[in-house]
């Protein structure tokens, strides 16, 4: 071997270019504007109103579980943005790409959207969602002060947000991967896609994954060890059940994702032979891999929805929930399942039938415990007195929607069935039908639900009506003929179509997708009406709903210690046994607590590896080198960091707690 | 219960007016007995569906905060009887569907020989099924006809009622082979091999394609599945073998560089051992070919021995 004297451009640059700012690309250059003038209008503002400071030192450094909650929501509503517009192009190309039509989307386009929309509408939106909301709810509904390592938190979050701006970088600077969503080799590897895209996905997954992983170990350790005293597992609200079910999903399933990502990066820059089709490489290891992740993913997501549910019911019907024990158990056998599962998948890859047939029989078991607790919510309303705000609409548009999407699975999981409907639009309309329908119109339930706890005052319920409408019937129209087309024997991933039956179907959806966007825009005007109309809107009581567990007897938006003592848990539904007891909040005889510190160590953590990934996509190997190196150096030296708490003393308790009883 | 009859009928009226999809109204027999086993499991299924919907928009109307006459009762948490129903209708379901499961998909196995031409119909012992040899590339398919000795780029032709042994490969990426008429898809892997059985019951043009996403020209993968009677299909073979070209290692190197939107394309003759050297990854010689990765079984292991094995079972690997 020669010696090379290195071209020290390439160590700085790697193979990053000017031709890979996609100048030529019209579309690409107008979101690029919009964006950049987006960006500046958002940074004058708040340099004019002088607010760095407070939000550098009230919410980018903060390890307030609630805080974080929200920033969490808040980035999962920008990214669903972004997942969206992508959903619009995908739409508005197969509407009118038919025969002579080529639409406006070359391949080369179009496949980085089809691409670019499952990975953020998963790892994006709907992850931040569900920490978001278990960031924020669960602490409270346990009657904790905080999660059990709040610094983590912070670091989780602004990982996961690290990994959402590798992910959108690839919009301006080289291409995303152009593989489908989870990346499958031997496309994913070297010789079919040798650009940036492929590691774009990778190291924005692998670093938004360090953040997701170290959460869940974060919340199960908070569920575990910080109840309030009297809270034995089966009085734990069922928000938290879920919440512990799917953050041990989370921590048994995301190493499984980081080692599969680890092996293809192996394989893409050392050049080992994991995946690939020669030297002994075996790609079906993946697919078997990324499923053992990917398909206990899916009641990660949804899990937490259906304790959004949970409580949403049994607020709204103002009546115990039905059935908590076997809601728990089904929870339960659900998470357990949701590993047995994963080959359904890929029925069609060549397994023999006794394979095929366990897998397809394990996943119609599922549906038997989500039946259960389908009936549970059932029976909550039933003898209920059921109050109609935005939040149980949610419910019961959940229901429908949702049954429906649970009976179009368990027929895709019977393997001759779903070798006709493989692939098909009948898929996507399936998933969109149970992760809409289920996870995201559960997160929609949850804010509008949990809104005036965060916040202090409630949503518009005007809006959010609105919203709800375009939403829902947005949704039927946009996925209902997808499932038609899906009989028809359309295929997913399809840039361009010859027969020309099939364009009306495609309409229809883009029709249904115009509506969604309308619901999205909707509830986008609710926020701003709500923020505006605050006064009118303020909840001075704490518990707007009339609601049955703990974070409803602190005051809203909770003061950064939740609760001035450490309540006492006697039932399942806490503050409504509280409430008939006559319970009021102590005025006196506070004490010193304990708080942790904030710190911008986890921001500081996030940027570097934000710039090792982006280095690492590259090949800027001296960039890369450096921000690892910087990133060990800041991680050990926060150790070094023993001023990392404070007491808030008795008196400011006092003062807080006076000024909320007298507001 | 009107209602629920309703919505029953309007059900059926639409899997009847789902008739006229290619899912719905096949024409290869798997194909069909794929149709009958997904309205089979959708009936299953709507026996606890329709009611589950109707009963949860009965309850959100009847239990309204606004209707005062409605029972209230806001301690009512438990009843044994109502649990031990609510887990055992959907048990009772999916034991049905799962013995339907265990069943339809032993007997629909894409590697089982077929039994039957359709309903009634039973396959001869001494049925020989057309071996068709499929492989998928980037980005069209290519059809190799060992019997025949033919082979067709993003043209596939069978006679009806006669079984056939699809083997299926790819050579760089997963493709999935598809002709929604004739039979559920397999994927086609690149140094793997799928198979499949199936049966074409009526003459016609049917649609074909690819249905796993596999880059760019992926859109364009798709080509049209004839359905014949034996004396169309044996013009079509003459046809088809009147074409000069041989497809031999050259032109199929030509052949599998990347490209979009190939026309039909005949060759007339075929290499012998090519659809097993492109399995194996053989086609060139080189450290890719599987072959070569095994130790022979005699010969003490040297390097002429291992391709002097390779050469016996793989002709195409050799240099000319």
């Amino acid at each position: 071997m020669t010696f090379h004297s290195p071209d020290l451009g390439k160590l700085f640059f790697g193979r990053l270019t000017l031709d890979d700012i996609p100048y030529h690309e019209p579309i690409l250059i107008f979101t690029f504007i919009g964006v950049a003038i987006g960006a500046i209008a958002v940074l004058g503002l708040i340099t004019y109103y002088r607010k760095w400071g407070y939000l550098w030192n009230e919410w980018f450094t903060s390890v307030d579980h609630k805080k974080i909650g929200i920033m969490y929501i808040v980035l999962a509503l920008i990214m669903l943005l972004r997942g969206f517009a992508d959903a619009l192009m995908m739409r508005g190309q197969q509407a009118m790409a038919f025969g002579a039509h080529e639409g406006y989307l070359p391949a080369h386009h179009y496949d980085q959207i089809f691409t670019a929309h499952g990975t953020i509408m998963i790892f994006f939106v709907a992850m931040p969602f569900i920490t978001g909301l278990i960031n924020f709810v669960m602490p409270l509904q346990i009657g904790s002060r905080d999660v059990a390592f709040p610094f983590l938190n912070n670091f989780s979050f602004w990982m996961t947000v690290s990994g959402a701006v590798l992910v959108m970088a690839s919009l301006f600077i080289g291409v995303f991967a152009r593989t489908g969503w989870l990346a499958y080799p031997p496309l994913s590897e070297l010789p079919a896609s040798p650009d940036s895209g492929v590691d774009y996905w990778i190291w924005g997954l692998q670093i938004a994954g360090v953040g997701t992983t170290l959460s869940g170990i974060n919340m199960i350790a908070t569920i575990v060890k910080m109840r309030a005293p009297g809270m034995t597992m089966m009085r734990m609200p069922i928000f938290t059940w879920t919440a512990l079910l799917a953050n041990v999903l989370i921590v048994a399933a995301f190493p499984v994702l980081t080692a599969t990502l680890a092996l293809l990066a192996l394989d893409r820059y050392a050049g080992t032979h994991f995946f690939t089709n020669d030297l002994g490489g075996n790609y079906m290891m993946y697919i078997n891999l990324i499923w053992v992740w990917g398909h206990p993913e899916v009641y990660i997501l949804v899990l937490p929805a259906f304790g959004v549910y949970s409580e949403v019911t049994s607020t709204f019907s103002r009546k115990r929930l039905f059935g908590y024990a076997s809601m728990v158990y089904a929870t339960v056998v659900i998470a357990v399942l949701s590993y047995l599962v994963w080959l359904h998948h890929f029925f069609t890859m060549g397994s023999g039938a006794s394979v095929n047939s366990f897998f397809g029989i394990t996943t119609m078991i599922i549906s038997i415990p989500t039946g259960a607790k389908i009936f549970n919510w059932m029976f909550t309303m039933y003898r209920g007195r059921i109050v109609y705000d935005v939040a149980m609409m949610w419910v019961v548009a959940f229901i429908v929607t949702f049954v429906i999407g649970g009976m179009t699975g368990v027929l895709l999981a019977v393997p001759p069935a779903d070798f006709q409907l493989h692939n098909s639009l009948f898929l996507i309309a399936h998933f969109h039908n149970v992760i809409i329908g289920g996870v995201l119109f559960g997160m929609f339930a949850g804010v509008n639900y949990w809104f005036p706890k965060a916040f202090g005052f409630r949503l518009d319920p005007f809006w959010g009506k609105v919203s709800f409408w375009f939403w829902v019937v947005g949704f039927y129209f946009a996925f209902m003929p997808l499932y038609w087309l899906g009989l028809m024997g359309v295929t997913r991933r399809v840039r361009h179509f010859d027969d020309p039956s099939l364009q009306i179907w495609f309409e229809i959806a883009a029709f249904g997708a115009v509506l969604i966007m309308l619901g999205i825009a909707a509830m986008l005007v609710q926020f701003a009406v709500s923020i505006m109309h605050r006064d009118k809107l303020r909840d001075t009581t704490g518990d707007p709903w009339h609601g049955r567990t703990l974070e409803w007897s602190t005051s809203s938006p909770p003061p950064p210690y939740n609760f001035a003592f450490t309540p006492q848990v006697h039932d399942i539904d806490t503050w409504w046994q509280m409430k008939q007891h006559n319970w009021r909040r102590p005025m006196e005889g506070f004490v010193p607590i304990h708080m942790p510190k904030n710190t911008g160590t986890g921001v500081y953590l996030a940027v570097l590896s934000f710039i090792f990934g982006f280095a690492m996509v590259w090949y800027m190997w001296l960039v890369a080198a450096i921000s690892f190196v910087a990133l060990l150096a800041v991680a050990i030296h926060h150790t070094f960091n023993y001023d990392r708490d404070y007491y808030i003393r008795a008196d400011e308790v006092h003062r807080i707690e006076a000024a909320r009883a007298g507001a | 219960m009107k209602v629920f009859r309703g919505l029953l009928l309007l059900a059926l009226a639409l899997v009847l007016a789902g008739c006229h999809t290619v899912l719905m109204s096949p024409s290869g027999d798997v194909a069909l007995q794929q149709r009958d086993l997904i309205i089979t499991s959708f009936i299953l299924m709507m026996l606890i569906v329709v009611p589950v919907i109707i009963a949860t928009l009965v309850f959100a109307w009847r239990y309204r905060a606004s209707n005062q006459k409605a029972h209230y009762d806001p301690e009512w948490d438990h009843s044994t009887i109502v649990e031990l129903m609510i887990w055992s209708a959907p048990l009772l379901i999916i034991i049905a569907l799962g013995a339907v499961t265990w069943v339809s998909t032993h007997k629909l196995d894409p590697y089982r020989p077929l039994d039957r031409l359709g309903p009634g119909r039973v396959v001869t012992v001494d049925t020989k099924p057309l071996e068709v040899d499929v492989v998928a590339l980037d980005w069209k398919w290519l059809f190799i006809y060992p019997e025949q000795n033919l082979a067709v780029v993003n043209e596939l032709a069978a006679p009806v009622d006669r079984p056939i042994h699809f083997n299926l490969t790819a050579s760089s990426v997963m493709n999935s082979f598809f002709i929604p008429a004739l039979a559920g898809q397999i994927y086609a892997m690149p140094g793997m091999e799928t198979t499949l059985h199936a049966v074409i019951n009526k003459p016609g043009d049917y649609w074909g394609m690819s249905a796993n996403y596999s880059g760019a020209g992926f859109s364009y993968m798709n080509f049209t599945f004839h359905g014949m009677s034996d004396d169309d299909f044996a013009k079509w073979v003459a046809q088809a073998k009147s074409h000069g070209d041989t497809l031999d290692q050259t032109a199929y190197a030509t052949l599998e560089a990347p490209s979009e939107k190939n026309p039909v394309h005949y060759y007339g003759s075929v290499a012998p051992g090519l659809y097993r050297s492109i399995l194996n990854r053989c086609v060139q010689p080189g450290p890719t070919c599987m072959n070569m990765l095994r130790v022979p079984e005699s010969g003490g292991g040297g390097e002429a021995s291992v391709s002097s094995e390779s050469h016996a079972a793989m002709p195409m690997a050799r240099p000319q």
